[in-house]
């Protein structure tokens, strides 16, 4: 199993191999960030605000004169956990549903559809706001905002993915053989439509650190003294003038996050395609 | 070089590069030549490479592919010398093109007229009032309706016998001296193609035009070509003039084609005492899509009235052509598609009409057989897990057992055992079609519904699939309904057979009864559609005859459906009662108004 995913990894394109670098970086950085921060989160230990990088302070100072490498190691799992929970939750979700949409026929598939269009309607961000000042800030909630704002989105992708692939001879077949609609949609239609997902998926977690990272602008995200890349952006704003590290460091990781992923998730895509034919 | 000479080749190479980046040759010694207003037919199984070289005939080679060494002179022009730009000057106008599929070629957006004389305006041969009076000079002499009008249509309106005569249209209009058809009637019926043949000779052949014939199709080319040219896996098995090609071939693998193409009669095996109830017995079926009317009828009727009974262990051969229902028939038989009315019984018991009601074991008893192996084969899983899932499903069978069994069935269908943890994707469309075969029979079926099964496959490896269906038959006795739109395949394996027009049975009856004239005016127009491995038949055959003219149609909704193409209609009673099934005394029934005496001089 090792020895497989290793000779995959060996086979990617040189982007892909980018984009897997990127990406078990930032997962090590979640894993292990807190452990390696030099500082305790919330820790006044500079006397400087936005100090430039030193050796004391390799990223500099923030704008309470908290070292950034440390908020920066340690607000990383936020953004990664939350992003790629939520992502996860939201594609397994919208793709199930779209399943049962597929093989339900028109009665199921109808008024499926027809719900994820009224919840697609709903701006994001408005509802979000809307449901952290109802409940208050909390993980929890967050991550099922972010979960239930990108299902609609999930499952209209792989609901048109499916409801091709339900057309293919080799569904007739199996419905033919009197196979139940639950082996059809398992067995027979989801690992054709897994790669389209996993771009996908690769989207959808684009999007969530996005909009995590924008609650958190507006101070609805994480809450302080914890601090997700987003907050970080936020916190340090005033920074912005005199171009400091503080500021640009998290800008710079969650841009590399995001863009580590869809390399990943693209050049995974393509390989899997060139096999597939 | 001889003057005479109009096209010529010689060692011809075009290669490509492997995914490892090494370079491989597709076609290699390629050489042959031929006159001004010569064809010259390449003949050969798919892979080949007789597009490949018909395309270097434009000077192209398709992406990926290089042509590597030799010379192509058409004319005066070496085509390896010239640059992009006086190819393209060539391309469209001295040198024309005939796709195989003309459906996709057109611009669906675009009307035809448009399409038709866009090579002439591009090569700013002539204005384009010239250019649309000589496009309707060329519908009419390729024989397609409403010649003045046929212009102002967009493709999806027309047929796809009538899109690949325009295509012919549209490589003509600039009066090329060399034109090269690329399999052009492969995808259409018979009755079709022997109409498209008949126009491309005419135009073709009477313009001076030399030509490259593209074909997999002995007897196709046999009513085309001078001179043939065999080839396989990109190398010249044979060339020489087409009657000797024909008539006394030298090479083994020109004898397997020919031989192939000409499917052997075989003996019906013996018949086991019959129990009292036939296997498979279809009684006043009626299906079609939409919803159901008053009268009974589906708002898109597809078949009306189909009643067929097959014995055990027999063959029952559907024939007709596309979109005449006969795959239908096998979705309602495997609950696909619930009829409309009318009844299908199993054995004797009547099965639900549709998926829901059906016990597995009612599934496991009549097994379908897809005519595309590609899409009938999910492609994400490997040989062994398709053939276990029927195996587990139907069987209960797992793991060793169930793989012992896989086995099996890999030998029974001659397939190594090797292939069993191969993907789909990495197999040849013959030993697809195998393994397609192979997932029906490891269920262990009564009847197995083949539906065109050789239909998308080489005529060698089709052969070779129905030579494995005979043996199958012989070991397992396994009673089969084989669905087809070639009526000499049909003959030659069927014991029993059904003629379908328009979802109608226009006759029926037993093998034998297909040999000997009279037949029903369909048949007849099917029998001889079929081209014969000789040079002539075209300008022979009555096949494809204008219809004697007849008065209004009346609305009756039970007319003969084959009236308006019917060579031998009556005008006030074809077009005014519906017509009654009679028998003949050769031993099939037909819905017809004629009988033995008035159907004879046909």
């Amino acid at each position: 199993m090792m020895a497989s995913a290793f000779q995959r990894a060996k086979a990617l394109p040189v982007s892909g191999k980018v984009g897997l670098a990127l990406v078990i970086f930032w997962l090590a950085v979640a894993v292990f960030g807190p452990m390696l921060a030099p500082y305790p989160v919330g820790a006044f230990v500079a006397y400087d605000v936005f100090d430039g990088q030193s050796a004391k302070h390799w990223l500099g100072s923030d704008y309470l004169g908290r070292d950034v490498l440390s908020r920066l190691l340690s607000g990383a799992r936020y953004t990664v956990g939350l992003a790629a929970a939520a992502a996860l939750l939201a594609s397994t979700t919208g793709t199930a549903l779209a399943l049962t949409a597929a093989v339900g026929g028109a009665k199921v598939d109808e008024p499926l559809s027809r719900f994820m269009d009224m919840l697609i309607s709903i701006p994001s961000k408005i509802f979000s706001l809307v449901l952290v000042a109802a409940f208050g800030s909390s993980l929890g909630l967050l991550l099922l905002i972010a979960a239930f704002t990108y299902v609609p989105g999930n499952y209209r992708i792989a609901r048109a993915l499916a409801v091709n692939l339900a057309q293919m001879d080799y569904v007739q077949v199996a419905r033919a053989r009197g196979e139940g609609r639950f082996h059809i949609a398992i067995a027979e239609i989801l690992p054709n439509m897994i790669h389209p997902l996993l771009a996908d998926f690769g989207l959808r977690f684009v999007f969530i650190v996005l909009l995590l990272s924008g609650l958190s602008f507006l101070g609805l995200g994480v809450q302080p003294p914890d601090a997700d890349l987003g907050s970080l952006v936020r916190e340090n704003i005033s920074g912005l003038g005199e171009g400091a590290l503080a500021i640009l460091a998290p800008a710079v990781a969650i841009a590399t996050l995001t863009v580590g992923v869809n390399l990943l998730i693209d050049a995974i895509g393509f390989s899997g395609k060139g096999k597939g034919r | 070089m001889s003057e005479a000479l109009h096209v010529e080749v010689k060692g011809l190479t075009v290669t490509a590069r492997n995914a490892a980046g090494e370079v491989f040759p597709i076609v290699s010694g390629i050489d042959f030549a031929l006159k001004r207003g010569e064809v010259l037919a390449l003949i050969g199984e798919s892979g080949s490479g007789k597009t490949t070289i018909a395309l270097t005939l434009l000077g192209h080679a398709r992406p990926g592919a290089t042509i590597a060494g030799g010379s192509i002179r058409v004319g005066e022009h070496d085509l390896t010398r010239l640059d992009r730009a006086a190819l393209a000057q060539l391309r469209g106008n001295r040198i024309a093109y005939i796709a195989q599929s003309a459906a996709s070629a057109f611009n669906p957006s675009r009307t035809i007229m448009d399409q038709v004389i866009e090579p002439a305006l591009i090569h700013d041969l002539m204005p384009r009032a010239q250019a649309e009076a000589k496009a309707v000079e060329l519908f009419r002499a390729l024989a397609l309706p409403f010649p003045d009008t046929i212009g102002a249509r967009y493709p999806h309106q027309l047929s796809g016998g009538q899109l690949q005569r325009l295509m012919a249209a549209m490589a003509l209009i600039t009066d090329p001296e060399l034109v090269i058809l690329d399999e052009p009637t492969t995808a259409l019926d018979v009755t079709t193609q022997i109409e498209v043949l008949r126009a491309f000779k005419a135009v073709v052949l009477e313009r001076g035009a030399t030509a490259i014939y593209v074909s997999h199709d002995l007897a196709v080319v046999a009513q085309m070509a001078d001179q043939i040219v065999v080839l396989s896996q990109g190398r010249i098995r044979e060339a020489g003039a087409a009657a000797q090609i024909l008539h006394a071939p030298a090479d083994d693998y020109t004898k397997t084609l020919m031989a192939a193409a000409r499917p052997a009669i075989r003996p019906a095996p013996e018949k086991i005492a019959l129990p009292a109830a036939p296997l498979l017995e279809i009684r006043g079926m009626t299906a079609g899509y939409g919803k159901i009317g008053k009268d009974g009828r589906p708002r898109i009727p597809v078949l009306r009235d189909i009643n067929l009974t097959i014995e055990r262990g027999a063959t029952l051969g559907v024939i007709g052509e596309s979109g005449s229902g006969k795959s239908t028939i096998a979705r309602v038989i495997a609950g696909l598609l619930p009829p409309a009315s009318g009844q299908v019984l199993l054995d004797g018991e009547a099965l639900p009409p549709g998926l829901q009601g059906r016990s597995r074991d009612q599934f496991r008893r009549v097994q379908l057989v897809f005519q595309n192996a590609d899409t009938a084969l999910n492609p994400a899983h490997s040989v062994g897990r398709i053939l276990a899932r029927p195996l587990a499903f139907y069987h209960g069978l797992k793991g060793n057992a169930a793989r012992m069994r896989v086995l099996e069935l890999l030998d029974l269908i001659r397939l190594p055992a090797t292939l069993i943890d191969r993907p789909i994707g990495g197999l040849s469309g013959g030993q697809k079609q195998r393994i397609n075969l192979a997932r029906a029979l490891a269920a262990d079926p009564q009847l197995i519904l083949c539906d065109e099964v050789t239909s998308a496959l080489d005529t060698v490896v089709g052969a070779a699939i129905l030579e494995l269906m005979a043996e199958l038959r012989r070991e397992l006795g396994i009673t089969t309904m084989f669905i087809s739109h070639d009526i000499s395949t049909v003959r030659a394996i069927c014991d029993d057979i059904l003629v379908l027009y328009s979802g109608t049975m226009v006759e029926t009856g037993p093998r034998t009864a297909f040999g000997v004239a009279p037949f029903h005016p369909y048949t007849d127009l099917l029998i001889g559609s079929v081209p014969e491995m000789r040079a002539g038949w075209l300008e022979e055959s009555h096949a494809g005859a204008a219809p004697p003219p007849i008065g209004e149609i009346s609305d009756h909704p039970d007319l003969c459906r084959f009236l308006p193409r019917c060579a031998a209609r009556v005008d006030g009673l074809c077009n005014t009662t519906p017509p009654p099934r009679r028998p003949l005394t050769k031993g099939s029934q037909i819905l017809c108004h004629h009988g033995d005496e008035s159907l004879c001089p046909l």
